[in-house]
């Protein structure tokens, strides 16, 4: 039963499998806005292990350990600006190529 | 046992529940909607971790406007033709292989390590906190990361000029 | 001053042909009058130069052209060119230019016509040039220089029909001979300049009387420099060249082969005749004797009209060479010139004869030409008396003295040496007989072919005119005033004979003392008038043979033929000298080329080309080789490559999920081997 008890381990299991699924969905999906989902997973897994080890991460005595959170609100903010890129790409591919499969966007292959 | 593991556990398997969804679901429309859940999870964890405020931001811009901004995707560029895993297993299975190992290999590391842990503090609000962090002591990246911003909407509006 | 004079005397013929050669097609009349011209500018110097040099006098001008101070083996090296002008060289030079002119006088009608006619011209005057050159020189180098260049000119003249066998064959025969003597003279040379060090002649001579070069070697040095004029002057064994030589064009037989070319040789001698010892002396003499034997015996039965002059020439240069042999100097060269003119003058009637008769020589074919053709039979008729020795003419004189100064010879030794007057006055006796024979056979008589006989008629003026001013100098009158005695005319107080330098054991008995007035010299004044007596008899006997057969018909020529077949085919074929020749030393050459040229072709070709084959086979069994085997290697591999390559590319998908999972992968090693550690 203590292992039951939620402690710091728990939330870095959640994050590790959040962040397996994730890159499953990379390496394996072909759609590349199911690429784009699995980052975003990736990238929620990261954020969640930094927040956790602000919680419960040591500290020097008396100081507050927020860096984990101010972390995780930059890594949210990329985020974003990363997926406004990708999706304007992946939106000027659909306009050229009229596919957003990975396999198929191969003109530049011989 | 009490409350707040229980909530843990639900959150915890939804958000778990849901990405496994969004990874295995043949149909996109279904993975991008499974990912609203699973955003929505992460927020409940971050509420469980004392990150009031980064909770609140994950939900307004995961998924207010990341979401939404797949599922804008997802609905210009399918072709009503459903996306499927790829047909080889040949390709698969390696992947899936390496996926599996890799993340038996990540759980197995946060199990085994001593982690050296504290004793987890207690805020009211974090939002003065992280204020007053961002201002000083991560003052940079706070401006480097406006010009990201600016960065990133000039190669959107860029993109989506007539050319 | 004389020098200077002589020099451009030497040089216009030169000058002449460098113009024809280079400019003579574009010339009017392609430069016949140019050529011409040019020798008779010359003859006219020379008569200066003649009238200008006394008996004793010599002027004498060098040049240092190579002065090596010091040689490996020689030392120093030194070889100067120079002319001398004294009385042999003067009298030659007038003689040269006279008859070379003349000659480029009836070309002008002779050659007409020919497509060739500048080149001709050209060739006449570097041939005048060598001549000129030969007379003048001082020294043995330069002179061996122009002999050779006189050699190439011959050469070229005789063939200058080369279009035609005859003349090719000719040609070649003319300058191999030339060579064999020519190997002969170098050789003296060597001797010479080897213990003397010098080419000059004075030096020479001044070192032999030094006692430099004796003995043996001195006698050798001196048959071997003769060795050239026997080349040059057609002696036997040597004679063989001038009668094929008349192929050439007969003004070309006249000036060369008559008059000049031939004529070197005698000169050599008279030239070298101080440094002859009484042994070269006797072998000079005895060729010289056998030589006018052989070549009159010939020419009796001659039927084409330059054949029998040829053989007429190679009989009178025999006479010269036993004249010198025997120590009649003065005799020798005085018949040297009147031959000169006499002989120049038959050959260019016998061209004129020639034309008139549209190239045709056989005497049997001609007869009664006298009626049509007078000049030509009245000059041919002057200079028959002369060769005959018929007195009143040039050649009475000298062929007398040449007849004194072996009968002199003989009574001052005695015993064998009486045959060279006895051969002398029988070949006397010969000469007239043939040479009345081909004048009766030719301008006498009924014409034999009718036809050629209709069409003949006198040729043009630039024929005759030659041939009046030859006729002329054979008369007496040019050589002493007094017409039986030429010792008291200007020509033989002109050229006497030098004083030996040769060591005294070396000399003739009789000249062994050193007197003022030679022995020999005393002894031929004895002769003279028993020498002009028999010489009168046995020409006038000859001559009445040759009228008794040709003319009054009292003996058949052919019944005299058919009694001495034998003989007479002997004399045809010119005692079988050219079959000789050809069957033993020709044809041996040849057999000895065939050998070397089977051993070349055979063995060593065989090497060659067995090498090549050895080496072909190799290289196509290293071909095969290296394609099969080697390649086969080389293709193994490749395909290895190609094998494990096609396996590998599978890896490069390009999809960067699949290199992703490949990092994933890497990561999973990664932390195998930092947990390990």
């Amino acid at each position: 039963m203590e292992q039951l008890h939620v402690g710091l381990t728990h939330f870095l299991i959640v994050s590790a499998l959040l962040f397996g699924l994730g890159l499953f969905a990379i390496v394996t999906r072909k759609n590349a806005i199911m690429i784009l989902m699995g980052i975003e997973l990736v990238l929620n897994a990261a954020n969640i292990n930094f927040i956790a080890f602000s919680k419960y991460g040591k500290t020097i005595e008396g100081l507050p350990n927020l860096d984990g959170q101010a972390i995780a609100i930059f890594v949210i903010i990329l985020a974003a600006a990363e997926a406004v890129i990708a999706l304007a790409i992946i939106l000027n591919i659909y306009n050229n190529f009229k596919t957003v499969n990975a396999d198929e966007i191969d003109s530049l292959k011989e | 046992m009490n409350y707040y593991d229980v909530i843990f556990y639900v959150f915890a398997i939804l958000t778990i529940v849901s990405a496994g969804i969004v990874v295995f679901s043949k149909n996109i429309v279904y993975s991008a909607f499974s990912l609203l859940f699973t955003l929505s999870g992460v927020a409940g964890i971050y509420v469980l971790l004392n990150a009031d405020f980064i909770a609140i931001t994950q939900l307004l811009l995961y998924v207010g406007g990341i979401l939404v901004l797949v599922i804008f995707g997802v609905m210009l560029t399918t072709n009503m033709t459903s996306v499927e895993l790829t047909s080889q297993t040949l390709k698969v299975l390696p992947a899936t292989l390496v996926v599996a190992i890799v993340s038996a290999l990540l759980v197995s590391t946060m199990l085994t390590t001593k982690w050296n842990q504290g004793e987890p503090k207690y805020y009211e609000t974090t939002i003065s906190e992280l204020g007053g962090l961002i201002l000083t002591k991560y003052l940079l990246p706070f401006e480097i990361v406006s010009i990201v911003l600016l960065a990133a909407m000039m190669g959107a509006a860029f993109f989506a000029r007539k050319s | 001053m004389l020098v200077t004079i002589s020099l451009i005397i030497l040089f216009l013929p030169l000058l002449s042909f460098l113009v024809q050669i280079f400019f003579g097609k574009k010339l009017p009349r392609q430069g016949d009058w140019l050529a011409t011209s040019l020798l008779f500018v010359a003859l006219f110097l020379s008569f200066f130069v003649f009238f200008s040099t006394g008996a004793n006098d010599r002027v004498v001008g060098t040049v240092s052209w190579i002065d090596f101070k010091d040689t490996p083996v020689l030392g120093s090296f030194k070889i100067d060119l120079g002319i001398v002008i004294d009385n042999l060289s003067a009298i030659m030079l007038v003689v040269v230019c006279m008859i070379s002119s003349l000659s480029h006088l009836f070309s002008i009608k002779y050659m007409e016509g020919d497509p060739k006619y500048s080149k001709y011209y050209a060739y006449l005057g570097i041939f005048s040039f060598s001549m000129l050159g030969i007379v003048l020189t001082n020294n043995l180098f330069l002179m061996y220089i122009f002999w050779e260049l006189v050699g190439i000119s011959s050469y070229i003249l005789i063939g200058f029909w080369y279009e035609k066998p005859g003349p090719q064959y000719a040609s070649k025969k003319a300058f191999i001979v030339n060579r064999i003597g020519d190997v002969g003279f170098f050789t003296g040379i060597l001797i010479i300049y080897i213990t003397l060090r010098t080419f000059n002649f004075t030096d020479i001579f001044a070192g032999i009387a030094a006692g430099k070069l004796t003995g043996g070697w001195l006698t050798a040095a001196g048959i071997l420099v003769f060795c050239g004029a026997v080349g040059k002057s057609a002696q036997f064994p040597l004679h063989v060249w001038l009668p094929d030589a008349m192929e050439g064009p007969t003004p070309v037989s006249a000036l060369i082969h008559a008059a000049t070319m031939v004529a070197a040789g005698v000169y050599l001698v008279t030239r070298v005749f101080v440094m002859m010892t009484a042994d070269a002396l006797m072998v000079i003499a005895t060729i010289g004797m056998i030589t006018t034997f052989i070549s009159a015996t010939i020419a009796i039965t001659q039927n084409d009209i330059k054949k029998v002059l040829a053989y007429s020439t190679v009989s009178q240069l025999g006479y010269m060479i036993m004249a010198l042999g025997v120590g009649a100097y003065t005799a020798g060269f005085f018949h040297l010139v009147t031959h000169a003119a006499f002989k120049a003058c038959l050959f260019l009637g016998a061209g004129s004869v020639i034309i008139a008769l549209h190239h045709e020589q056989d005497i049997r074919q001609m007869g009664g030409l006298r009626n049509k053709m007078k000049i030509t039979y009245y000059t041919f008729l002057m200079a028959t008396l002369a060769i005959s020795g018929v007195p009143l003419t040039s050649g009475f004189l000298s062929k007398d003295s040449i007849l004194a100064g072996t009968m002199a010879f003989a009574s001052l030794r005695g015993g064998i040496n009486y045959i060279f007057p006895v051969v002398g006055f029988f070949v006397a006796g010969l000469t007239a007989f043939y040479m009345f024979r081909l004048v009766l056979l030719t301008f006498h008589g009924e014409p034999r072919n009718k036809e050629k006989y209709e069409h003949a008629h006198e040729s043009p003026k630039v024929v005759t005119i030659p041939l009046i001013i030859l006729a002329i100098f054979s008369f007496f009158a040019f050589y002493s005033v007094n017409p039986i005695d030429a010792n008291t005319g200007w020509f033989a107080k002109y050229v006497t004979a030098p004083k030996t330098v040769v060591p005294v054991e070396q000399r003739f008995a009789y000249e062994q003392e050193a007197v003022e007035e030679s022995v020999f010299v005393e002894e031929i004044h004895h002769f003279h008038y028993p020498a002009m007596g028999l010489s009168l008899f046995v020409a006038g006997a000859g001559i009445l043979l040759a009228f008794a057969f040709y003319k009054w018909n009292k003996f058949s020529a052919d019944a005299v033929v058919e009694k001495i077949r034998p003989l007479y085919n002997f004399s045809l074929n010119k005692w079988y000298f050219d079959d000789f020749y050809d069957g033993i030393i020709v044809a041996g050459l040849l057999k000895f080329t065939q050998a070397l040229k089977w051993f070349d072709n055979t063995i060593i070709d065989g090497a060659v080309n067995g090498a090549a084959y050895i080496t072909e086979k190799a290289a196509t069994g290293s071909g095969k080789f290296d394609n099969s085997f080697v390649d086969g290697l080389v293709n193994l591999v490749g395909s290895f490559v190609m094998f494990f390559g096609l396996i590998f590319r599978k890896i490069q998908t390009g999809r960067i999920q699949t290199y992703l999972a490949y990092v994933l992968f890497g990561i999973i090693i990664f932390y195998f081997i930092f947990r390990a550690l």
